[in-house]
């Protein structure tokens, strides 16, 4: 029985080639095979965020995809997001913001953020809060992600 | 915790993908966008011996507005129907639900006929469905057959769907000006499953209502139907939501659902759009 897979894909621009089992999803092959820990494992069913990442230019949730379901694809991580310096001017924004406390939320806010910042996402408080009420911060400290997130496109637009 | 050990499989056919789930009889589960699949065989709710995944599967994409009925291949992503134009103007009701099934990051995965032949009681697009009065395109090893939402929806993950069958496509009859539609849902976080939301279509005086999260499936209530079409009030008209069988559990009492799908009601009616 062939329980494992051979997969090539992208990640952070680079080439990776891995033969993985079938039941080991996207964020935990990035973790554990890749050591790209940048990614957070909290709840495993799709519901915190944590693990949120972009896939082929989309944010996915990496707990709900399989390693296998990535093959051929390009997937950034946060650590790619930092790399790149893509998220260079979020960041500022949320350490000046505060919006980070134990940060395990953050690299989820991130890519989250990112994906509605790419889609022309508008400075307004409440499309922000719907859109990331799908990554949970368990320190409650969504009013400063928020006046991060919206400082960053008022400045863009000023 | 993480899903236990299984045969991912990849047909590049629908033949070859109905042959792997005939062949596994009922150890395969079918695998469309995951959103909803990968987090029961985490929980081990669900722990198929094989996943037969459908991305590859053309027969099972595209979408097309032909001879009045809007038919969407049944592997079409949520996110694909929120930006496709023919979609939100054939089937506005669809435009207007999208926005509350999950978040934007599981709507870039997950897939309309996912979502229905999962039949999840609290899921958006099944109530949708109903209103809409669709009909589903099902292929299984005897060949394809079409059956009317309002036959499919059996219960709580339940449909009338065989374990070798798989929905095809999604057929929506065109919406008319004289058709306008409304949706509301009281969630505790936005995206979240329902407590209690509905569905509603007007055509003329015609009402059609959909409730979903509120029982063991998306339903219509005929009397509150009826009586609406009359020109009843709404608020005389919620005492025929006593017909349906309230869900009660620990996010709400069944009391308390029924009063939520009242608000769900009156806000829907209230806000519907041509």
């Amino acid at each position: 029985m062939s329980r494992t897979i051979d997969i090539t894909l992208t990640v952070n621009g680079e080439s990776v080639a891995a033969t993985v089992p079938s039941r080991i999803n996207l964020v935990d092959f990035l973790r554990n095979t890749l050591q790209l820990t940048g990614s957070h494992v909290g709840c495993e069913h799709g519901v915190c965020g944590a693990c949120t990442l972009t896939v082929n230019g989309e944010t996915v949730r990496g707990c709900l995809m399989l390693a296998v379901q990535a093959d051929g694809a390009d997937v950034q991580t946060v650590e790619g997001l930092a790399d790149s310096g893509r998220s260079a001017a979020l960041q500022a924004a949320f350490t000046r913001r505060n919006a980070l406390q134990c940060g395990f939320c953050t690299p989820g806010m991130l890519a989250s953020a990112i994906g509605y910042i790419d889609a022309g996402g508008a400075p307004d408080r409440k499309a922000i809060r719907e859109h990331i009420s799908g990554n949970y911060c368990r320190c409650t400290g969504y009013q400063s992600i928020v006046d991060a997130i919206c400082d960053l496109i008022e400045e863009a637009r000023a | 915790m993480k899903a236990p050990d299984f045969d991912y499989l990849r047909p590049a056919n629908l033949a070859d993908a109905i042959a792997l789930l005939v062949q596994h009889d009922g150890d395969a589960m079918p695998l469309a966008g995951g959103q909803s699949l990968m987090p029961m065989m985490n929980f081990r709710v669900a722990a198929p011996g094989a996943l037969v995944d459908l991305v590859d599967v053309a027969e099972l994409r595209g979408v097309t507005v032909e001879d009045a009925t809007l038919r969407i291949g049944a592997m079409t992503r949520y996110v694909d129907l929120m930006n496709d134009n023919d979609v939100c103007k054939a089937a506005p009701l669809i435009g207007m639900a999208l926005p509350h099934v999950a978040h934007d990051a599981i709507r870039n995965r997950g897939t309309l006929g996912g979502s229905l032949a999962l039949a999840d009681a609290a899921a958006e697009m099944p109530a949708v469905m109903l209103v809409l009065d669709a009909a589903f395109e099902i292929a299984g090893p005897g060949g394809t057959r079409i059956i009317k939402a309002d036959k499919f929806f059996l219960g709580h993950y339940e449909t009338a769907l065989a374990e070798d069958e798989l929905i095809t496509a999604i057929h929506i009859p065109v919406a008319t000006p004289d058709h306008s539609f409304g949706f509301h849902e009281l969630t505790q976080r936005h995206g979240d499953y329902a407590l209690a939301g509905v569905a509603v279509s007007r055509t003329n005086s015609t009402y059609r209502c959909a409730f979903f999260g509120v029982a063991d499936r998306a339903l219509r209530v005929a009397e509150l139907e009826a009586a609406l079409s009359d020109g009843s009030d709404i608020a005389d008209a919620l005492h025929h939501l006593s017909a349906i069988d309230f869900a009660d559990d620990t996010k709400a009492n069944a009391a308390t659902r029924q009063r939520l799908a009242g608000v769900a009601l009156t806000r829907a009616i209230e806000g519907m759009q041509t």
